[in-house]
Order: structure tokens, then C-alpha cells, then sequence
């Protein structure tokens, strides 16, 4: 998909700091909305559980990033129209959130490389000059601790497993680690907030992300795949196919009875 | 894939200076993830603040069969029970 040829979110003009914003907010909430796929399917009532869990926290997060972010927009916008009446182009979540479950191997994969993720975002956050940000962080740092612990478990007993075992965490390793990058590569976003001292720079979390990945891939015996050019672009809002699909499972009851309420 | 794991008890001790009281069992490959298991299943609402887990299999059991022989002889002693006693006025918490 070609980024630079596409327009970037229509729409109300949105400053950096709500963009932000947006952007860990959609993240965890097509996280979250993707785990929740796995209710009723997992391989074992507890892992059912469990990954419902981790959806529901990651949905709570969002809840208080997207609600914040609407009153930075300042268009009346609350958490339930951003996440359930805005498009894909709208969304501004990292790609790999959004990218498919596959089978259970894989949907811990894109859980721990976004964890380790959110882990080091959500440390940085902790010290931020944005004080209402920093609370959220901090709440949403505990959860985000037992779902790296979570991940990362389960990518040791894979990666270390059986040989299937082995070959699909593996394969799913390869084919994601492409998205990412995007994680790091800091934009003009990304700049204006670390030098307004609201969030970390990209450049300072990448180290240590990728020091704490390391040592789990090292503990599977899984091998880190090479660097790949950023190439993919949700945090500017153009996705992968998936989201579309995501976001017509997720918006479908208020797109359909507009304003309908539980 | 739970059937291939063991079966382990979990006890959940729900505020610091209280008992770890039984809760249920659930399915794990081993006790470090029957420990998350648990996290997850038994204390979503709150429920604790410290967790054990114990192989179903190494719980030694009495027998029902036995319990005439174990039970029933209790039954008759009713002295047993501390109700016999009055208790002084000045006696706060007991």
C-alpha cells in the first residue's frame, strides 16, 4: 500500500496531543477488540478467560484515552463516538494491532510484541508534563505488567515447545515483525509531544524494548528476524485491509440502530 | 488442550490475615501457570489477594464409605461444643 499517495484522516483538524492520543487509544481498542475474537474459541477455558481479560483491560484503557482525546478535539466527541462512529482512515492505531489473530501461536506473538510496546510507552508516560496522561499511564501499566507477563509466557512455552509448536510462533514472528518498526519511527507527532516533554522520545524506548524482547526470544529459542524499512502507517491512518473488517464487527450494532444503548 | 493437563485445586486467601480457603480447580500445564489460571478464572472480582494451587492428585482423601466409622461417633457428644459455658459480661470478643 502506497502511504504517500493516500490523503491522511478527514475530518476535524486535530491537534498533535489529541492525535497522540488517539493513537494509544485506538491501539489498545483494536487490540482489544481483536482478543475479544478469541472468546468462546481459545484452546482452554482458562486461556478463554484469560484473553478476555486482557481485552477487557485493554478496552478500559482506551476508554480513558479516546474520552480525553475527544475533549482535546473539542468537537463534542465522546469515547463511544470515536470508537464506534469513526472510519478506518480516522483510526490512528499502530498497524500490527489490527493485523489478524491466526491461531493461537500467533495472536501471542502480536501480544507480546505490543505489550513490551506499550510497557516502555507507558513507563516513559509515568514522568509525563501532561499530568491527566501520566495517571492513565499509571493505571495502565499494572495491567499491561501481567499481560507482558502473560505473552511472554506463553511465547517460552511455544517457542520451546513442540516442533509445530516451535515452527508457528516462529513463522508468525517472521511475517509480524515487519509492523514493527512502525512502532519506533518517531513523526512530527511523535516530536512535538517529546519535545513539549508530554511523552517519551520513540528513539529512547526502542533500546529497551527491543532488550526486553530479546531476552524472551532468547529464552523460546526463537530467532529475531532482520530489520525491516517502516513501510506501514496506521498511526497516520492508512491501514492494512484488516481494520475495515475490525472496525464492521465492532461498529456494527451503532452503525445499524444509531444511538442505541444497552 | 486442557485435557491433556492436570487438575489442580486453588485456594484463594481473600484479605491479608485471613485463611486461604478452597475456591475450585481449573486445568494447567504446570503450577506456575496454574497460578496465572487462577488470576484469571477466580479473581476477577476482587476476590483475593494471595493464591495457592495444588495438584488435584496429591490431596489424600477420605473415603465416603468410611464415614460412618469417622463421622457418626461425634455425632452423640454434644458436650464437645463450648456452648455449655455462660459467659462473663465483661468477656468482649469471643
Amino acid at each position: 500500500m502506497s502511504a504517500a499517495s493516500r490523503s491522511i484522516t478527514p475530518g476535524p483538524v486535530q491537534s498533535a496531543h489529541c492525535r497522540y492520543l488517539l493513537r494509544l487509544g485506538d491501539t489498545s481498542l483494536v487490540l482489544g477488540q481483536r482478543l475479544a475474537e478469541w472468546v468462546g474459541h481459545s484452546p482452554a477455558l482458562e486461556e478463554d478467560l484469560g484473553l478476555a481479560n486482557l481485552s477487557l483491560d485493554l478496552i478500559g484503557q482506551a476508554r480513558l484515552l479516546l474520552s480525553y482525546a475527544g475533549e482535546l478535539e473539542g468537537q463534542g466527541r465522546d469515547e463511544d463516538a470515536l470508537a464506534f462512529l469513526r472510519d478506518a482512515p480516522a483510526f490512528l492505531n499502530m498497524t500490527l494491532a489490527e493485523q489478524p489473530n491466526g491461531d493461537f501461536g500467533r495472536t501471542i506473538v502480536r501480544q507480546c510484541l505490543l505489550d513490551a510496546w506499550q510497557l516502555e510507552v507507558y513507563a516513559g508516560l509515568a514522568d509525563s508534563s501532561d499530568r491527566r496522561l501520566a495517571s492513565i499511564a499509571a493505571k495502565a501499566i499494572k495491567e499491561t505488567r501481567y499481560h507482558f507477563r502473560f505473552s511472554s509466557g506463553w511465547l517460552v512455552r511455544l517457542g520451546d515447545g513442540t516442533e509445530e509448536s516451535h515452527r508457528r510462533v516462529q513463522e508468525a514472528l517472521n511475517e509480524l515483525w515487519r509492523f514493527t518498526t512502525e512502532l519506533f519511527a518517531a513523526d512530527e507527532v511523535d516530536d512535538a509531544l517529546a519535545a513539549a516533554g508530554v511523552a517519551p522520545g520513540l528513539a529512547e524506548l526502542q533500546p529497551r524494548w527491543s532488550a526486553r524482547i530479546d531476552e524472551v526470544l532468547q529464552e523460546a529459542t526463537l530467532v529475531r528476524p532482520a530489520p525491516v524499512p517502516y513501510q506501514w502507517h496506521g498511526k497516520r491512518g492508512v491501514h492494512t485491509e484488516y481494520l475495515g473488517h475490525v472496525l464492521a464487527e465492532m461498529q456494527h450494532l451503532q452503525r445499524t440502530y444509531p444511538g442505541a444503548q444497552w | 488442550m486442557s485435557n491433556d493437563w492436570p487438575l489442580y485445586e486453588v485456594f484463594i486467601r481473600s484479605r491479608s490475615g485471613l485463611e486461604h480457603k478452597h475456591v475450585g480447580s481449573l486445568h494447567a500445564a504446570d503450577a506456575a501457570m496454574a497460578v496465572e489460571h487462577a488470576r484469571d478464572v477466580y479473581t476477577r472480582r476482587q476476590e483475593g489477594v494471595s493464591i495457592w494451587v495444588m495438584r488435584s492428585s496429591d490431596i489424600v482423601a477420605s473415603d465416603p464409605t468410611d464415614a460412618d466409622a469417622l463421622f457418626e461417633p461425634a455425632r452423640d457428644k454434644v458436650y464437645r461444643h463450648p456452648t455449655f459455658y455462660a459467659i462473663p459480661d465483661e468477656v468482649k470478643n469471643l
